[in-house]
């Protein structure tokens, strides 16, 4: 077939971005030309302020290098303007008369720096902020000049006066509003901030409005002077007054145009052979001026120009981010307040932090955050997610909490760090190598900076923190992961709710099944997404959907837990924490036969035989089986142990019998498969001996009955677990935990404990059906006693069925 | 000296699975990939020595186990951005057999 071909005009961060999402999708659909006005590759834009600032140089910031280019096949034409689109002949004409022809077209024409239409305003030594060659006369002029103005003090102004002022010059920041950033600030954050820039040594002029640029001895502007009559010397003069959406050419050629160039939400414009994305696209009234909505614009964009045609984009909310070092400023979403709103606000003048949280409702609807920015991408996400925060309300200003996890405590200023700090515990990567990846390759995610680094891709208790460095690094161009609707993998476009929800409807039954539905992108998926929908098609479907061992990590195909030398540790069920003197025996027994490296207590109160062969290991499973021992399952997502206390059983403070409890419970579960693994405690009483504060379910006995708490965590990061209920005795017990088991099974995501489950879909969600609906309390019980009907001891298996055994021999040969 | 030795048959390896070969040189990783080619490795992970035998099939790819480096099965060469590489081993099917040259 003969290729397509498309043109793109405008070769800038959105359209090269879009070109990328195209060539992962359809490499080979389209011969591709691209136009740029400017005489470069696509650079970082963003990144032009850190080069002002003397941080980085221009060669550290091109994104696609020439090579890029051929290597894809790419046309390219630098330093060409198009001036012309035909569209009854569907070509582009450029300045210089070269003519290309499309079939489909790409607008990316980016805007135009606004000027203010005073007199003087074209004089030599004025200029904007937008591009290389800006940067270039700024730096230049701060070779010889003094005295650099800055008119407008918004992100990129403060910016441009921050980079001119580290280079020597003496600068003042002009501002018609009352206070800095007023679009991204409120006063008092405002305030704050022009604090730290004054002690950098900026001036600032507010409440001024420029009335005419003066024309000096040598030709060159010389002053600026106000409506009021005042006037400030001025070598340079930068206008950072705003921008406006590039349409001409698109008008020009009868697109239809409002405030940038109209598309609709698969980003076609009013011809859809032309497509427009980027700062020149008017999306729903809105033309987008970071590169975090415009990065959605290209994976839309890209969706459509190759024909997957799946892809919606539905606008952004977007968030700030000032790049000065040492500085740190978040801003995002409605941050002023207002009718039906209320405020939150934490302010500490001398301790330079300010935090407001704006809510309306259950919602967190905007924040300002000065001098500690480490929740900046959490309260961006609940913003984004419209996530109720009712629950979590009186402690919501306190943070996530999600840096100063183990490791990392103390740690809270992503900016300040310096960079040998290390970042990730688990890989031992440090603050500076993350920041040279990211300028390197150009990385704008969290997944980008772990698949370069391997920072936080290993207990992910460090992804705060590695998020803070990326926004610091790259403005309010990083893309913060969206909880909900994030893709499962590279393997699909598609959300764990999605595949949920496709595989429950259509009643999927097999992998190939649910990737053909759902149009997988890869033959087989990856071992990301293929242990995800075995999970989903077994809790869905139980007794009827195909489990497939090659779609489950070694430790549940193989039974037991891979260790480090690859080898395997053996855990033999404990049920309750309780052992015999025969099963002691036997382990002991088994420890000697097969030559043990190490026995060891768990901190889930059982054995664990570490060090063990794979080819022994059905072996060791028929000694341990021949005393009735079982699977202890310390290798799956599934039920691990239910931990007990004596309880009053023998206990002088008991009050229910926890032992026998916990027994029930771990019996109930046994063989459960779920998103993450699941632990429970029983105690006897609330001095709580069993630790059921810190487990998925917690239960303690009281006179009366028994207290349930659930979602709690003692790994990564501890989460207290939250009350559920009071019940009356082990019946109920079973009941309420069956039931919420159950629903977490249905709607949990893989690999979210019910801490994450809880902390998305909210308690109130879990209370309403599982303690409110008894009729549903109910029903989801008993979903959950047949999922886990006639279930058998995988290691029995192993031991008895020969096909299962097959997975742990090895071949020989002669 | 090279030679070639029958191991199994096609059905004693799992579609999208992995046997172990315990050979003279090392114990080798004899894939079986969605279309049923065969693929064979030694079976260390460039990266730390994982056994890649233990690891997920997918495409023609295999996921280590310890540390989820990506392998590529054709080659050994593991995906950017890790660098490095599995020794890998001639194997072919004839018939219902599959045979693994060992040098
Ligand atoms: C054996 C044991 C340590 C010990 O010697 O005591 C252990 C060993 C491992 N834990 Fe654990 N955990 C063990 C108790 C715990 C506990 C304490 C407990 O269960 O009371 C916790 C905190 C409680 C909790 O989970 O809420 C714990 C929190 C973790 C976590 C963090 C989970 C989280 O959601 O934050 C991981 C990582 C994961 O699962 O992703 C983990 C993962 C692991 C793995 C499976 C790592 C791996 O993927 O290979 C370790 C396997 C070692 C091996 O080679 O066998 N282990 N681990 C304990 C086995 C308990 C058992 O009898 O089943
Ligand atoms: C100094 C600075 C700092 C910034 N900091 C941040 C930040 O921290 N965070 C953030 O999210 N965003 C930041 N931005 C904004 C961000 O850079 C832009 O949103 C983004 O670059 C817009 O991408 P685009 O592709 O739409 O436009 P551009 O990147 O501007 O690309 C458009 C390209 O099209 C070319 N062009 C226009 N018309 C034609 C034509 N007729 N023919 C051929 N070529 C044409 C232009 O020359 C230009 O090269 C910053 C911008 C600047 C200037
Ligand atoms: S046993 Fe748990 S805490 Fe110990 S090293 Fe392994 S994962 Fe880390
Ligand atoms: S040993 Fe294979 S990824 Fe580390």
């Amino acid at each position: 077939m003969k290729k397509q071909k498309l043109v793109m005009v405008g070769n800038g961060m959105a359209g090269c971005r879009t070109l990328e999402e195209l060539l992962k999708l359809a490499p080979d659909m389209y011969d591709v030309t691209v136009f740029g006005a400017e005489p470069h590759p696509n650079y970082n834009r963003i990144l032009l302020s850190p080069v002002l600032a003397g941080e980085m140089t221009l060669q550290d910031i091109v994104l696609n290098d020439l090579d890029w280019y051929k290597h894809n096949d790419i046309t390219l034409h630098v330093g060409k303007k198009v001036t012309n689109i035909d569209r009854i002949k569907r070509r582009v004409i450029a300045e210089d008369g070269t003519v290309a022809d499309y079939d489909r077209l790409l607008l990316a024409t980016g805007s135009m720096p606004f000027i203010l239409p005073v007199q003087g305003k074209d004089l030599p030594g004025v200029i904007a902020y937008r591009d290389i060659a800006d940067t270039e006369a700024m730096i230049e002029a701060t070779r010889h000049l003094r005295h650099a103005v800055v008119i407008g003090a918004g992100l990129l102004g403060l910016e441009a006066a921050n980079g001119l002022k580290l280079r020597g010059m003496d600068v003042t920041v002009v501002h018609v509003a009352d206070w800095i950033m007023e679009r991204q600030l409120d006063k008092p954050a405002a305030d704050l901030l022009m604090k730290s820039l004054e002690a950098k040594g900026l001036k600032f002029a507010l409440g001024k409005q420029t009335s005419e640029l003066i024309k000096g001895e040598s030709g060159r502007v010389a002053a600026v002077r106000f409506k009021d009559g005042d006037a400030i010397p001025a070598e340079l003069v930068v206008m950072a007054v705003g921008i406006r959406p590039n349409f001409e050419l698109a008008e020009k050629s009868g697109i239809y145009s409002n405030r940038g160039i109209v598309v609709n939400d698969t980003m076609q414009t009013y011809d859809p052979r032309i497509y427009a994305v980027g700062e020149c696209a008017a999306h729903r009234g809105v033309a987008y001026g970071l590169v975090a909505p415009l990065f959605e614009q290209a994976k839309v964009c890209a969706n459509h120009l190759s024909q997957f045609g799946i892809g919606r984009y539905q606008g952004s909310v977007t968030s700030t981010k000032l790049k000065v070092t040492g500085i740190d400023v978040f801003s995002a979403g409605n941050f002023m307040g207002g009718e039906d709103c209320d405020e939150i606000v934490l302010n500490d003048p001398a301790g330079g932090v300010y935090k407001k949280l704006v809510l309306k409702g259950n919602q967190l609807v905007g924040a300002v955050l000065y001098g500690d920015t480490a929740d900046g991408a959490w309260y961006f996400q609940l913003l984004r997610d419209k996530q109720s925060v009712r629950e979590i309300r009186d402690h919501l200003m306190f943070g996530q909490n999600h840096v100063g996890d183990v490791g990392h405590a103390g740690q809270s200023k992503a900016a300040s760090m310096p960079d040998e700090a290390e970042v990730c515990g688990c890989n031992g990567v440090c603050k500076g190598s993350i920041v040279k990846a990211i300028k390197e390759h150009g990385l704008f995610t969290v997944d980008d900076v772990r698949k370069h680094t391997k920072a936080s891709s290993s207990c992910g208790s460090c992804t705060g923190l590695v998020e803070q460095i990326l926004a610091s690094t790259v403005g309010g161009a990083y893309q913060p992961a969206e909880s909900k609707d994030k893709p499962v993998c590279g393997c699909t476009e598609r959300s764990h709710g999605e595949a949920r929800k496709a595989i429950r409807e259509h009643k999927l039954l097999t992998i190939p099944a649910v990737m053909h539905f759902l149009e997988w992108k890869t033959p087989n998926g990856c071992a990301s997404c293929r242990p995800a929908l075995n999970y989903y098609l077994i809790s869905t479907w139980p007794h009827e959907a195909l489990d497939d061992p090659q779609s489950r990590f070694i430790n549940e195909r193989a039974h037991a837990n891979i260790q480090k030398d690859g080898t395997f540790s053996v855990v033999p069920r404990m049920w309750g924490g309780l052992t015999t003197p025969t099963e002691l025996r036997t382990i002991a027994d088994v420890a000697e036969k097969y030559q043990v490296p190490t026995v060891k207590m768990t901190g889930g109160a059982r054995i664990d035989l570490l060090g063990i062969k794979k080819e022994d290991l059905p072996f060791v499973w028929a000694d341990l089986g021949s005393a009735g021992m079982v699977s202890g399952h310390a290798y799956g997502k599934s039920i691990r142990t239910v931990k007990t206390c004596v309880g009053a059983e023998h206990c002088r403070f008991g009050t229910q019998r926890s032992m026998a409890m916990g027994v029930k419970l771990e019996r109930m579960l046994f063989g459960m498969w779920s998103p993450h693994k699941v632990k429970l405690a029983v105690s006897g009483c609330p001095r709580n001996c069993a630790e059921a504060g810190i487990k998925d379910i917690g239960v303690i006995g009281i006179d009366s009955g028994y207290e349930i708490y659930v979602a709690g965590n003692g790994g990564i990061k501890t989460e207290v677990a939250q009350f559920l209920c009071k019940v009356k005795d082990d019946d109920e017990v079973q009941e309420y935990a069956g039931a919420f088991l159950q629903i977490y099974r249905e709607e949990g995501f893989y690999l979210e404990r019910t801490c994450h489950y809880v902390a998305r879909v909210g308690l109130d969600h879990v209370k309403k059906h599982v303690v409110e609906d008894t009729e549903n309390r109910k029903r989801l019980h008993e979903r959950l006693l047949f999922a886990l009907q006639g279930y058998e001891d995988p290691w029995r298996a192993a031991v008895e069925k020969a096909a299962v055994r097959r997975e742990y021999q090895i071949l020989e040969v002669a | 000296m090279v030679t070639w030795k029958q191991i199994c048959q096609l059905d004693d390896i799992p579609r999208l699975g992995t046997r172990v070969v315990r050979s003279v040189a090392g114990n080798v990783a004899v894939f079986r990939n969605g279309e049923d080619q065969v693929f064979a490795l030694h079976d260390k992970c460039p990266h730390r020595g994982g056994p890649l035998s233990q690891g997920i099939v997918a495409g023609s790819v295999v996921t280590c186990p310890l540390h989820s480096w990506k392998i590529g099965l054709e080659n050994g060469e593991a995906m950017a951005p890790d660098k490095g590489c599995a020794h890998r081993f001639s194997v072919k099917i004839e018939g219902s057999s599959v045979w693994l040259q060992i040098d």
